[in-house]
């Protein structure tokens, strides 16, 4: 018997959602290790809002949108582990016997993402404005924010998925975290980009996709509505997304084919 | 063959194996000889006009005020990573093995404890080389330095210590976020950013009765030319050291016990 596309993806959804919530280190870290590092750099750098030209007067509302993109790389660790332990596993052999279509797997993957970014999303924003930070687009700007923080979310474990699906490791997909690390302590995500001091940090943090997804969120919370920086969070994050769900669609009829 | 010839030939033969381990395994070497780079990069590099801070007084200028903390940083998660590898040996079954073969089994202790030494030794060395490359600025002398690098030393000691005693009672690698989570919050909490009289509100509060934060204002006075704290330094960390060494024994009787 074989069922629709839409039953294929709700039920490795529900598997793929049911998965990650069974699991603490993949609901602790993402929750808890954003925070930590917001109270930290928070605390620290407060007196970096004393200069000149520094957009806010609060750093921790500068800071907020850090947990955002935080999430989206641990978003990027689940997925990609989760998958390459169902290569590993076998379970993705046995799924090749059956009707299930490719784009089925990477989809349903990708909704335990999008459901753990969401609720990742809901939490670093309720927290934030729980400690006193106010949110300069207002309500529908909160709207917007988790939309944003959703579709990241989604872009990165389309990346995961990507990676998982091309090493057919988990531990591989683990050890590609640091260097998703890089990207984001190499971006302006301690201090705006034209208060960078040091020229080749500055150049570095401009050509950082990462940069514009945190300012894109970072816009939101601090300036209000900047069209130019939510086009750019919002059509980084879309391409992202979509070129590792093509490269993902790619590596999956590989391995299919080679197994 | 007395018991100290025993004690040296178990820790020679563990220190041996870890190290050949690491060195030829690049997933394992890779990231302890890289996160201190990056965050050495980031901080140094991208926050550098924390310095323009008012109030903010560090002659030798912020890179090697990160410096200071990047090396006592990189000496605890050596120690930290050296005890991923006891909790590894231990899923492996290779401990239990060598428990059975040891005559003196706090040899092994001592192995590992040379092996993370001997590995921190070799990060400490790519760091320092890229902070002079960074042109770092050094106002100490060579007994200040060997000051620094001695207190960065015994932190080394200490996190291993502190790592192994968790490996040792968890005996899985999933016990990963035990041994770095608590490591990684005293080193943040403590004067990461800024001196210690520029920290604002709650975390002037914690970084005061943090002991992180003498190894750090001490490791930095060391740089600066004007050693200061030496005493209470070096005291916070022997006293960590001996507290983490009892805690690494009691682990081992623990393993031991547990078969």
């Amino acid at each position: 018997m074989s069922s629709g596309l839409g039953t294929q993806v709700a039920e490795l959804g529900r598997r793929s959602v049911v998965r990650t919530m069974r699991q603490p280190a993949n609901i602790f870290f993402p929750f808890v290790f954003p925070f930590a590092l917001l109270a930290v750099n928070a605390g620290g750098l407060e007196r970096a809002t004393e200069l000149p030209g520094f957009p806010t007067d609060s750093f921790l509302a500068f800071a907020l949108a850090v947990p955002f993109m935080q999430g989206a790389l641990f978003a990027t660790m689940n997925a990609g582990t989760d998958l390459a332990r169902d290569i590993q596993s076998g379970f993705l052999n046995r799924l090749a016997l059956t009707p299930m279509r490719g784009t089925a797997l990477v989809a349903g993957q990708l909704a335990g993402v999008i459901a753990l970014g969401l609720a990742q999303a809901i939490v670093y924003l309720t927290v934030g404005l729980l400690i006193g930070v106010d949110l300069a687009s207002g309500l529908p700007g909160a709207l917007v924010l988790l939309l944003l923080a959703t579709v990241i979310a989604a872009g990165f474990g389309a990346l995961g998925a990507f990676l998982a699906l091309r090493t057919g490791s988990g531990e591989s997909v683990q050890g590609l975290f640091p260097l998703l690390f890089v990207f984001l302590f190499l971006s302006s995500m301690n201090m705006p980009r034209n208060l960078i001091e040091i020229d080749w940090f500055k150049t570095v943090a401009t050509i950082n996709p990462v940069s514009y997804l945190i300012e894109a969120i970072r816009s939101l919370i601090i300036t209000g509505w900047d069209a130019r920086a939510l086009a750019l969070g919002f059509g980084l994050s879309l391409t992202l997304g979509a070129i590792a769900l093509v490269a993902a669609g790619l590596s999956l009829k590989g391995r299919l084919t080679r197994t | 063959m007395s018991a100290g010839g025993s004690i040296r030939s178990v820790a020679l033969a563990v220190s041996w194996r870890t190290l050949h381990n690491v060195f030829t395994t690049p997933s394992l070497l890779f990231p302890s000889l890289v996160f201190p780079l990056f965050f050495f990069t980031a901080f140094a590099g991208g926050l550098s006009r924390i310095s323009e801070v008012p109030g903010f007084d560090f002659p030798p200028g912020y890179t090697a005020f990160q410096f200071v903390f990047v090396l006592l940083q990189s000496a605890a998660f050596g120690g930290v990573f050296t005890g991923f590898g006891i909790a590894r040996d231990f899923e492996s079954g290779f401990t239990r093995r060598l428990m059975l073969s040891a005559p003196r089994r706090s040899g092994i202790l001592l192995g590992y404890a040379i092996a993370a030494l001997v590995r921190w030794l070799a990060t400490a060395s790519v760091l320092t080389a890229v902070a002079f490359l960074a042109q770092m600025q050094v106002g100490g002398g060579g007994v200040d330095l060997f000051g620094l690098f001695g207190l960065a030393l015994l932190v080394n000691i200490a996190g291993t210590l502190w790592a192994a005693g968790v490996a040792m009672r968890l005996r899985t690698m999933q016990a990963g976020p035990v041994m770095q989570f608590p490591t990684f919050l005293t080193l943040f909490f403590a004067p990461v950013y800024v001196p210690l009289d520029l920290l604002q509100g709650w975390i002037h509060g914690v970084a005061s009765v943090n002991p992180a934060t003498a190894l750090l204002e001490t490791g930095r006075s060391f740089i600066a030319g004007s050693p200061s704290g030496v005493a209470l330094a070096f005291a916070v960390v022997l006293g960590l050291g001996a507290a983490f060494s009892v805690w690494a024994v009691r682990g081992l009787r623990k393993a031991e016990a547990a078969g």
